[in-house]
């Protein structure tokens, strides 16, 4: 009796992730029934605008929001099978920074000022290995040369101001691979640096990334990084999921009006434009989302409908799904 | 480095030099006379008075009288005790090295009270035990340092008999002591006068220190260290203290005027034979070389406490230079 293989459980698969936090002005549902899911050693795009709740889906998943913020019943987060939201306060440290990696968007801030850089990498390969500090810091010192920062062993005992934009990056970057996460979350990793040096350390973690077999979830705002780099791309509106494909999918042909908008804001060489494109109003604060739709408000399309009723993920093509009623109802399109 | 200590010791002799000037005027424009209140006073006539104020020339104008004595602190001479008839010199010798024992024990015991204190309320801030030690370190910050030893004394001293309440030895224990059951007997003399001084300056350390390390806990290297798996702890004590030390530091650097200030009432109290005693005693006699001394002195200190903290607070965080 041998039935087909059980499939192996994704990597990561995050169900129904709602994160609130409890303000004076109401319960703001910064994350709001979000489902992604990561392969081994996959990348996978998280795309939106600032506010949008990606960077809090990242804290979630490592469980590092903090209040007023926190994650709401029913949601949950598994890792190879197990549940990050079930374990205790000792066993999800040991997934931190461990199995799950955390790159931060603001070099100069997610490094400590006081204490120098090689302490850093080390103290995080301490709190997971039975290893000396002599062991530590050498290991810490290998991994500031795989990222390749010169004269590594000197460099270890710089504090973070000493250092430029992009090495703090690749210190960063050493500091969350240092060890061998499965999965890193790299929160717009290159936001905060030159055009030149992003496509550096996007180059550096490609290759960490093969050397590895890890998979990454990189979360942007930037579009041509998700094109460059990504396999498949969540995007993500007011807390929720508004559409999941594969990348060469989304880029050729987007479901919902959002996605539409964000690629048609992108500014091309080959087309001579006047004006870049803009999605006309803002995204609207977490605590007061609009009935039905919560794009309805800006989308060119929308009908009565769309100000009730909120639709729900809609598949388009296998693989390809759009939180938008147009998917059903493909002629009320205007042209 | 270099050319930061020059500059902070120039601009401590300027500052300890305007002290003593500034003391100087202040005595002199003091109402009352020399040896005021001493049995010497009151008994010697109006002539022996006249020739005691010729021999220390304090029949001469100020500006002359001011001059000599700027001439001779120049030479390192701080006169002689009017009341005492011995140099000033060897009266501070005496009360300093028992000053800096009674302040040193008070500042470090506080310093060490108020960060446990403050590492408590922010390790749980917004909880309970939080509200509860910030309405005691309230309480406790806005006491009477008199008041508090008063109290400090009846309890322990009288009531309890817990631990000795006047001076800093046990009279006639001396010579049948050890020298360690001498340093023990001085410890037990020393607890109340040192407590008395401590609590309130720890309560300032605690309150200080609890807002910088919640400050601190904001920030996203603080979330980073949480995301690479480091206990609570070691977030709190390595990586949010570490960077909210600098305050407290500084703080602690210009408290030493407050437990100066502090040391003339408790030691009175206590009967600490130190240099807020001498200044007290001194002060009502209108003894005026040990008053000028003892604000030289101070003067010393507050220059000296504060540099320490500077250098401390450079040390505890490598983005301050001392150079700009």
């Amino acid at each position: 009796m041998s039935g087909p293989a059980p499939a192996r459980p994704p990597l990561l698969e995050v169900h129904d992730l709602t994160v609130n936090f409890s303000g004076s002005d109401g319960v703001a549902r910064a994350v709001d029934g979000v489902d992604l899911t990561v392969e081994e050693g996959e990348t996978v795009g998280l795309v939106g605008e600032s506010g949008c709740g990606k960077s809090v889906t990242a804290l979630a998943i490592l469980r590092l929001v903090e209040p007023p913020g926190h994650i709401a019943h029913g949601s949950s987060v598994r890792l190879g099978g197990r549940d990050l939201l079930a374990l205790g306060a000792k066993e999800i440290r040991a997934v931190r920074g461990n199995h799950v990696a955390l790159v931060f968007q603001e070099p100069l801030s997610a490094l400590n000022p006081v204490l120098r850089i090689g302490n850093q990498i080390a103290e995080a390969i301490r709190a997971h290995e039975a290893v000396t500090r002599g062991t530590a810091r050498w290991r810490a010192v290998e991994m500031l040369t795989a990222v390749g920062i010169p004269d590594a062993k000197r460099r270890a005992s710089a504090y973070a101001h000493q250092l430029s934009g992009g090495m703090r990056q690749r210190v960063l970057l050493a500091m969350a691979l240092a060890c061998r996460p499965q999965l890193l979350l790299a929160d717009e990793p290159t936001t905060a640096l030159d055009v030149t040096i992003q496509a550096e350390i996007l180059e550096l973690l490609d290759g960490l990334q093969r050397k590895l077999g890890m998979a990454v979830l990189l979360i942007t705002h930037n579009l041509g990084i998700v094109a460059e780099r990504t396999r498949r791309v969540y995007v993500m509106y007011a807390g929720q999921i508004v559409e999941e494909a594969a990348t060469e999918q989304l880029f050729a042909a987007p479901a919902h009006p959002y996605t539409e908008g964000l690629l048609a804001a992108i500014p091309r060489l080959d087309e001579r434009r006047d004006r870049l494109q803009a999605i006309p109003g803002q995204v609207p604060p977490a605590t007061a989302w609009p009935e039905g739709c919560r794009f309805h408000p800006r989308c060119p399309h929308a009908w009565a409908k769309c100000g009730t009723e909120m639709p729900p993920l809609l598949e388009v093509t296998p693989g390809h799904r759009a939180r938008c009623w147009l998917v059903k109802e493909p002629e009320r399109r205007k042209k | 480095m270099l050319r930061f200590a020059a500059r902070r010791l120039a601009f401590a002799v300027v500052s300890v030099a305007a002290v003593v000037f500034i003391t100087f005027l202040l005595v002199h424009a003091a109402p009352g006379e020399p040896m005021l209140g001493t049995p010497e006073r009151a008994l010697a006539s109006p002539e022996t008075m006249a020739r005691q104020r010729t021999l220390f020339g304090l029949d001469r104008p100020l500006p002359e009288q001011f001059l000599r004595y700027a001439r001779n602190l120049a030479r390192g001479e701080l006169g002689e005790s009017f009341v005492l008839h011995r140099p000033v010199a060897a009266v501070l010798a005496e009360a300093v090295p028992n000053t800096l024992l009674l302040g040193g024990t008070a500042l470090v015991a506080s310093l060490l009270l108020g960060l446990a204190i403050g590492v408590v309320q922010a390790a749980r801030h917004h909880s309970r035990t939080d509200t509860l030690l910030s309405a005691a370190t309230l309480v406790l910050y806005s006491v009477p340092v008199f008041w508090l030893g008063l109290v400090l004394l009846l309890v322990f001293g009288e009531r309890l008999h817990w631990l000795p309440v006047s001076g800093m030895t046990s009279a006639g224990l001396e010579d049948r002591l050890s020298s360690l059951g001498r340093a023990v007997d001085v410890a037990r003399h020393l607890v109340l006068p040192a407590a008395s001084l401590a609590l309130v300056q720890a309560a300032a350390f605690a309150r200080f220190q609890r807002s910088a390390l919640v400050e601190s806990l904001d920030a996203e290297y603080i979330r980073a260290a949480r995301a690479k798996g480091l206990t609570e702890r070691a977030v709190l004590l390595k990586h949010a203290l570490r960077g909210a030390l600098a305050p407290t530091l500084t703080l602690a650097g210009l408290s030493v005027p407050y437990f100066l200030a502090g040391s003339v009432l408790v030691e009175s109290i206590f009967g600490w034979p130190g240099l807020g005693r001498v200044a007290y005693d001194a002060i009502f006699a209108r003894d005026y070389n040990v008053i000028t001394a003892t604000a030289l002195v101070s003067g010393v200190l507050v220059a000296a406490g504060n540099l320490l903290a500077d250098v401390a607070v450079a040390i505890a965080d490598p983005r301050v230079r001392l150079d700009q």
